[in-house]
């Protein structure tokens, strides 16, 4: 249990925990492969995978990475580029027709 | 009152976790621009090997699981110097810089395979889109396993008690960092073509 | 020491000497040498602008090549851009910033320097491109694919390039360093509503070098790739776009002129309420509006590409994101305006060029806002009407903000008044110089002279004018000498300046001038937003510190570190590899030696 300043806030996940984000990982992972390989799945891959790995890279960052128990203000540090990083990756790709908008 | 001269903070938060969560922002930005330029060019390839081609998704699932079980193993790592546990801390450190070298070893069958098959940095759009952008991943994990091997290395010089958490705790930013963003690569450069 | 007398040039009697200056993490230090470093840019820059001038200043003149005018715009605006207005606005952070927030220096004082040394040396090593004949010379924009390898072969856009890159490492770490200093470092009470609109705007500009550094990073990054490895980034008969570049090298470049002026503001935010012994006007809402432009500028990059053809969707969004930034901006200027009517206004050098600043930075939006009209853009883009605009907002604006600054704070760094009686010779004769030198560019560019060429014909009509500008431009540079005077003189034997000279407000003045190596004796216990205007006065700050104060040594380290990045990028330039690969072996032996040094920061 550290108890340096920054995780004085909340409780600390326990090597339990540690263990069972990793198992919904790798599960979760599979899934993604899984899906990657069945035909059916062709016309809502796009949506299908982007939430699952959204799904991994909250936990990773909540858990593995703290920001769910740390300071508000570390959300607010990683967020704003994060979102940032979106909207100018979504805005590039209209730009580019990336979504078929004939402007 | 006057705060002790080193250590008083205002917001009670420590200057380092800070600095590198501001640092893993402004990398957001620069794995957002080369993801942006990666789907932009995606598909405009005038010629050479396509995605589908060429990317192996089994052998590329296997190197995410790595990255995946790397974190797993700088958690524990990280929990264990705080609790002052020197053998689990160089367990897990080390185990997490092994991890990260056979993501490493993985890339590198993976680049070599590439240009064995026709497919290199400068080939077409997909190339240069493709080996920048893993190619920039690949050099963070590279730095990452150096940190990672310096924290061992202070272990095994019994520097790297409780009192220095912090440094593993950064490190693991850093680390969980990088994997997150191969979680993003993965997606949407290999699931979806 | 602090004592009232301690009048020399800010350091002990102990740290003296070249080596204490290499080797310093003092943030007062780096001040003093960011600030003298870049004004010696800023002539180089303003050197080239004369010769700009002296071209244009008949048609069909020959004083310059064609070759040779296209490297003096190049350099003239990446010389202002990134070696003047930055690092002089640098130097403020550096200095002022801890001083108003009640620390005794940054957060991390050797990665300060080592900020400092990558800045010093990636300026020296794009004009080092001069003495090979190849300075760079595609546009400070640096298009593709002018500047792919095919149409320039040289090393000009190398050195470019390389030079860039390596400039973006010292503003990115200092980004860094002044984000966890102003969040962290701040005086107990210091609120972050109580901070100095200064301190405040120098956050949102670190905010925004943090996040926009990166994307022109990428863009050079795939730039250097296809000219050094051959990639295909840029490359049209790879299927590459060449808009791509444009895009990366906007999206960095619209924040980045916001970069450049927040800083001045947040100085105009100091010095108005100063000399109007009067607080700021709505102190809250110009924070949030600085935050507004701040986060605004990511949405209008594309305001600078109306002419490639985005196509009228992406027009209209641009062009209406780029109106709406005008708001915030808007609302600066009146608080500043409120904050002055109904004061007692001195008329100091300071204030003068701080209102100088309001009045010419409104020509600068004005024409800014013309700008943000697509179809009327189409007409304005590429034309001196563009050239006029930058310079009332970045000369006009930024520079004369700038030295609002110097003229407010230099008695805080060396302990001396700067002339007044000087000092508004120069404030009148550079507003003199500047709109002799400016205004007519807004008829020469709508009556169609482009932007960058070298030369014009006489049928164009623009000749007048352009000798008018050109005699503008030189009365600039007599203003600056007198300004240099000024400086020459007052540095040694100016007035006395006291801890301080202006009545001001905020914390910087409760120290003595200099300050001393450790700032404040004690760590202040900040009660209001203006502690030496408020009722509820603060404890004062004793003379002399009540136990001894420990201040970090100096450390070579940054300095290594350093040589090492400006290594690479000469191995770079000189396609030698073994250069490249030892001093990136230097940076990271640096590095490490750097992290185990023993430094109590």
């Amino acid at each position: 249990m550290s108890d340096h300043a920054g995780n004085a806030s909340g409780s600390h996940p326990g090597t339990g925990t540690y263990l069972a984000i990793a198992a919904v990982l790798l599960i979760i992972t599979i899934v993604e492969v899984g899906v990657f390989y069945v035909p059916a799945f062709k016309p809502i891959l796009a949506p299908v995978l982007l939430t699952l790995s959204g799904v991994k890279f909250s936990l990773v960052v909540m858990f593995y990475m703290h920001l769910k128990f740390d300071h508000a203000l570390f959300r607010m540090i990683f967020t704003l580029p994060l979102l940032l990083a979106l909207g100018v990756a979504i805005a590039l790709m209209f730009l580019f027709g990336a979504f078929g908008l004939r402007h | 009152m006057t705060p002790a001269a080193a250590h008083y903070t205002s917001t009670g938060l420590d200057n380092k976790k800070l600095a590198f969560w501001a640092f893993i922002g402004s990398e957001c930005l620069l794995f957002g621009s080369l993801i942006s330029t990666y789907l932009v060019y995606k598909g405009r390839s005038v010629s050479g090997p396509t995605p589908h081609e060429i990317l192996n998704i089994p052998v590329t699932s296997v190197s995410t699981f790595d990255l995946l079980m790397s974190s797993l193993a700088m958690v524990l790592a990280l929990a264990a110097v705080s609790r002052g546990d020197k053998v689990w801390a160089r367990f897990w450190l080390g185990t997490t810089a092994f991890l990260g070298l056979v993501f490493l070893g993985f890339q590198y069958y993976e680049f070599t395979s590439f240009v064995r098959e026709g497919l290199t940095i400068k080939t077409n759009l997909f190339g240069s889109t493709f080996f920048t952008l893993t190619g920039t991943h690949g050099a963070h994990v590279a730095v990452g396993v150096l940190l990672l091997l310096t924290l061992l290395v202070r272990s095994f010089q019994g520097k790297l008690g409780p009192e220095k958490a912090i440094n593993v705790e950064v490190t693991g930013l850093y680390w969980h960092f990088v994997d997150v963003v191969w979680i993003v690569i993965f997606t949407v450069v290999y699931l979806i073509q | 020491m602090a004592t009232a007398t301690q009048l020399s040039a800010p350091h002990d009697s102990g740290r003296s000497g070249l080596w204490s200056w290499i080797t310093t993490t003092d943030h007062k230090r780096i001040g003093i040498l960011y600030g003298v470093s870049a004004f010696v840019f800023f002539l180089i820059g303003g050197l080239e602008a004369l010769f700009i001038r002296l071209q244009l200043a008949r048609p069909d003149n020959t004083l310059v090549s064609a070759e040779t005018f296209n490297q003096l715009f190049t350099m003239h605006g990446t010389t202002m851009v990134f070696l003047a207005i930055m690092p002089l606005s640098a130097a403020f952070f550096n200095y002022i910033v801890p001083l108003q927030i009640g620390a005794r220096d940054v957060a991390f004082p050797r990665l300060n320097a080592f900020s400092y040394w990558v800045f010093l040396l990636g300026g020296l090593f794009l004009n080092a491109s001069f003495l090979v004949g190849a300075a760079p010379n595609g546009g400070w924009f640096g298009y593709v694919n002018l500047t792919s390898r095919q149409y320039s072969p040289g090393l000009n856009i190398d050195f470019w390039v390389l030079g860039l890159l390596v400039l973006g490492i010292a503003s990115l770490a200092a980004g860094f360093n002044f984000i966890v200093t102003i969040i962290n470092l701040r005086a107990p009470g210091m609120r972050m509503m109580r901070l100095p609109v200064f301190t405040w705007m120098t956050l949102i500009t670190q905010i925004i070098v943090v996040t926009a550094f990166p994307v022109i990073t990428v863009g050079l990054v795939f730039l250097m790739f296809d000219r050094f490895f051959g990639t295909t980034f840029y490359s049209l008969a790879a299927g590459g776009d060449l808009l791509l570049w444009q895009h990366l090298f906007w999206l960095f470049g619209h924040p980045e002129v916001y970069i450049l002026i927040l800083p001045a503001m947040g100085i105009v935010s100091e010095v108005l309420p100063t000399f109007s012994r009067k607080p700021l006007f709505g102190y809250a809402v110009v924070v949030y509006s600085g935050a507004l432009i701040g986060f605004m500028g990511w949405g209008v990059w594309a305001h600078h590409m109306f002419a490639v053809g985005l196509g009228p969707i992406a027009d209209s969004v641009f062009g209406a994101t780029t109106m709406l930034i005008a708001i915030p901006t808007g609302v600066k200027i009146f608080n500043w305006l409120a904050t002055m009517w109904g004061g007692q206004v001195r008329f100091t050098t300071a204030m003068l060029f701080a209102m100088g600043f309001i009045a010419m930075f409104v020509i600068g939006g004005l024409s800014g806002v013309m700008h943000s009209n697509p179809p009327a853009d189409l007409q304005q883009t590429d034309t001196y009407f563009v050239v006029a605009h930058l310079h009332y907002v970045l000369f006009g604006g930024a520079i004369q903000g700038l030295f609002a600054g110097i003229y407010y704070w230099f008695p805080k760094m060396t302990g001396r008044l700067l002339n007044e009686k000087l000092g508004k010779v120069h404030f009148w004769v550079t507003f003199l110089g500047m709109n002799l030198a400016f205004f007519p560019m807004h008829f020469i560019g709508l009556l169609g002279m482009p932007r960058r060429i070298y030369t014009y014909r006489p049928e164009l009509g623009v000749e007048t004018m352009n000798l008018v500008s050109t005699i503008g431009a030189h009365i600039i540079a007599v203003a600056l000498l007198v300004f240099i005077y000024n400086v020459w003189r007052s540095w040694r034997r100016g007035e006395v300046a006291g801890n301080d000279p202006w009545e001001g407000a905020t914390l910087e003045w409760t120290i003595p001038s200099p300050p001393p190596d450790y700032n404040f004796t004690v760590i202040p216990e900040v009660v209001s937003r203006l502690p030496r205007w408020s009722v509820t006065q603060m404890k004062a700050i004793p003379d002399v510190p009540p136990e001894p104060i420990h201040v970090p040594g100096g450390s070579y380290w940054p300095v290594v570190a350093a040589l090492g990045i400006i290594g690479m990028a000469t191995g770079a330039v000189a396609y030698a590899l073994w250069i490249v690969l030892l001093s990136g072996a230097v940076l990271i032996f640096s590095i490490y030696r750097w992290a185990f040094e023993p430094f109590e920061g």
